[in-house]
């Protein structure tokens, strides 16, 4: 992908993002109603997943300020078992690079911009934060035995429960946290398709498991949560490639037998058309024409992003014919990093995209009634 | 140098990268060029691309590797003088193979597969996945007579998992809590009897006893087999620290990739396993440089209506800050260098999943520095 996950963690910091409230577009719409227009943004609970690489964090990130910007009051979570934030402290540590930084603390809501939070889960402190509301002071004890730590963490599964445990807690309308406001919508930057899947079945595997007790009781509570269309949505992040796209499709096929389905797919990082087919074609005359090397050149770069472009056309072609569902495309940004203006470009075509507005729909080539 | 070069006397090479960055496609044509060298090469893969997969006739693969039909590869007009094999491995079925292996007896080997905790959670059991990648690569390299074993590393929530793994799992085993858990007199076993302590009763409020029973025979089984795991990890140790074994870390010219990148190849040097070079894939490259707009818009107007020649300045414009953000990405890969190759493949103009595909990027790998140079150079201009 073009855009670092930790680049769009270091530019919102407090200090940098919700800027001058005159001019900050996130604060915009607070006062209105929250936008009818879409449905997506009517659930409360939002996984965002997909194959690596595709831009899943940028996408997270744009889904919470779409939201932030409709009025909702939004939080958009990162999953420490994910082990990017971890590794990037540690590097910014190890460069000396630590004065003033921001360093996400585990587990506390940090107010990025009006409405707009984030929040950086990792297993141990939801563990402790679990028990220390659940079984109260004898929780406190269990929290703090060694060999209980280690027993929880070794239970495999045991991580992807407890982070899931906090994501629920997190979209409850009374939250558990003590003092802690609810929250209209969690985007959560779900791991990649394959352990998406696994994290999303886990509450319900541990429920089976465990028949009877806390775990099941709890277990069933956060799958309930989850299995409600009313509530959680789990969308799919891809480009407009093979892997990503078969991807996509095979992670609709896994929500599937988990009886969950694919609320919406976005396509990351799609080519402009600049060109049609008959400038196309004066586009190759003139190459064999061109004289001078600049020339040559700018023509030959024109024609390989109307070469991807048409396979990007292809593997979208082949996307929708495969998803009975709309694909919302956010452009390819040729930029060298991503910085606020582009997220918050990348936002603007996410709300038009989730309203039905602003995108090109492509193509379906495969009848309605033909798709299972 | 070219990867044939670089791979001359390995048996075993390592393709290590974050997801999205080629791994699958770099592996298998790396495998096909050093078959067409004339090595008996297996490529062993995690979830290929379905058109890749139908050109090595993966498709009704077991978890073992199967000859890739010469016909398939004839198609793209390469000599394959040695054998090319593929497999496509099953992670769960392979960690299922390695309780079958390292069991004491089929009965300890039965009760452990028909665990719940095991059948349902046990591919969550952190660098289970990894582990029994690396097992298998080991199996292959014991049971077959490979000249090379090519290994596409499982997509890691990060690439460290990969390296930890066989530390990771063992460890995991011979803890001290999993030994204090499963002893007879344990405090596993104390919880489950009666007169459990305090402790034992907040572990049970908080589980559920049916989940307690479940773990403690989980961990019991596990536990009893720890010493063969640390004898298959302390191996596969061994083999990955061998210098006939080779490191090739492929990455994407954008930011963070390249980020993993370095840190990877930090690690991969601090835990001495051998490095072995940098795979960039999908490089936009600037022959030219920057070029002012207008110069551009002017070189073009013998041929295009100034309307068309704007458009294709823009692109060409767009092209450069990528070609440049590229430049200035890989320029960061370059500080730590001590003399391992870097190899760029262009961003080719189609999306490489079938064997036509793998030719292609197999041309850049295997030619000489000079020759991609070249081929470079009349990729752009």
């Amino acid at each position: 992908m073009r855009w670092s996950a930790a680049e769009i963690r270091c530019l919102p910091t407090p200090q940098t993002l919700p800027g001058d409230p005159e001019t900050s577009s996130l604060s915009a719409p607070r006062d209105g109603p929250p936008s009818s227009v879409s449905r997506l943004l009517d659930k409360r609970l939002i996984f965002v997943t997909g194959k690596g690489g595709v831009g899943k964090s940028t996408v997270a990130t744009a889904l919470g300020l779409v939201g932030a910007r409709s009025g909702l009051r939004t939080i958009v979570v990162e999953l420490a078992a994910q082990d990017r934030v971890r590794r990037t402290l540690a590097e910014a540590e190890a460069e000396g690079d630590g004065e003033g930084g921001e360093r996400p603390v585990p587990l506390v809501e940090h107010e990025l911009a009006p409405g707009l939070f984030t929040i950086s889960i990792d297993p141990q402190h939801a563990m402790d934060e679990y028990l220390r509301i659940k079984v109260g002071p004898i929780g406190h004890a269990l929290g703090s035995s060694k060999l209980f730590q280690a027993f929880a963490m070794a239970t495999p599964g045991m991580r992807e429960l407890l982070t899931m445990g906090k994501v629920w807690e997190l979209a409850q309308l009374q939250r558990r946290t003590r003092g802690a406001a609810p929250y209209d919508l969690v985007v959560v930057d779900a791991p990649s398709s394959g352990h998406g899947v696994g994290i999303l079945r886990t509450p319900r595997t541990f429920a089976e498991i465990a028949r009877v007790g806390p775990i099941a009781h709890q277990g069933r509570a956060i799958a309930a949560t989850i299995a409600d269309p009313e509530v959680t949505a789990v969308i799919a992040v891809a480009t407009p490639e093979e892997m990503p796209v078969n991807e996509a499709l095979m992670l609709r096929d896994a929500l599937a037998s988990e009886g969950l389905s694919l609320h919406d797919v976005i396509v990351n990082a799609v080519y402009p058309s600049r060109f049609d087919d008959d400038e196309l074609t004066q586009l190759r005359e003139a190459a064999e024409d061109a004289d001078s090397p600049l020339a040559r050149a700018a023509i030959r770069a024109a024609l390989s992003e109307c070469a991807r472009a048409a396979n990007q056309n292809h593997q979208l072609a082949r996307l929708a014919a495969g998803l009975d569902r709309r694909l919302i495309e956010l452009p390819f940004l040729f930029a060298d990093h991503l910085d606020r203006p582009e997220l918050e470009r990348l936002a603007d075509r996410l709300g038009a995209g989730l309203a039905g507005q602003g995108h090109k729909q492509q193509p379906r080539r495969v009848p309605a009634e033909e798709l299972t | 140098m070219s990867i044939a070069d670089l791979l001359e006397g390995k048996r075993i090479c390592v393709c290590s990268g974050c997801g999205g960055v080629g791994k699958t496609t770099t592996s298998a044509a790396i495998a096909l060029g050093m078959a067409a060298e004339g090595a008996k090469v297996a490529v062993v893969t995690i979830d290929p691309a379905r058109r890749l997969a139908n050109a090595l006739g993966l498709e009704e693969l077991g978890n073992e590797p199967r000859l890739v039909e010469p016909d398939r590869l004839r198609s793209g007009g390469l000599k394959v003088r040695g054998e090319l094999w593929a497999m496509m491995l099953d992670p769960k079925r392979t960690f299922d193979e390695l309780i079958e292996r390292l069991a004491p007896d089929p009965d300890s080997a039965k009760e452990i597969l028909a665990n719940r905790v095991y059948r349902e959670l046990s591919t969550a059991v952190a660098g289970s996945q990894e582990f029994t990648a690396v097992s298998k690569l080991y199996e292959l390299d014991k049971e077959y007579d490979f000249d090379l074993l090519v290994l596409d590393t499982p997509p890691s929530r990060n690439a460290l998992d990969f390296l930890d793994a066989p530390g990771r799992l063992t460890s995991f085993l011979e803890g001290r809590m999993l030994k204090t858990f499963v002893r007879p007199t344990g405090f596993g076993m104390r919880i489950l009897g009666r007169g459990s302590g305090v402790l034992g009763a907040a572990l049970q409020r908080v589980t559920g006893v049916d989940l307690l029973a479940d773990l403690s025979t989980f961990f019991r089984l596990l536990g009893g087999m720890t010493e063969d795991f640390r004898v298959r990890a302390a191996e596969v140790e061994k083999m990955l620290t061998a210098s006939t074994t080779a490191f090739l870390l492929v990455t994407s010219p954008q930011r963070e990739p390249i980020d993993e990148a370095i840190w990877f190849r930090r690690t991969l040097r601090e835990s001495g396993l051998p490095f072995a070079g940098v795979i960039v894939n999908r490089v936009h490259h600037d022959i030219l440089g920057a070029s002012p707009r207008s110069d551009v818009i002017e070189s073009l107007q013998a041929g295009l209506t100034d309307q068309l020649a704007a458009r294709v300045a823009e692109n060409f414009h767009d092209y450069h800050v990528l070609a440049r953000s590229d430049e200035l990405n890989i320029a960061r890969l370059a500080p730590d260098d001590d003399g391992r190759p870097l190899m760029l493949v262009p961003h080719l103009d189609d999306d490489v999943h079938d064997v036509e595909g793998l030719l292609r990027v197999h041309r850049y790998l295997f030619a000489s520095e000079a020759e991609r140079k070249r081929m470079i150079a009349q990729v752009v201009a």
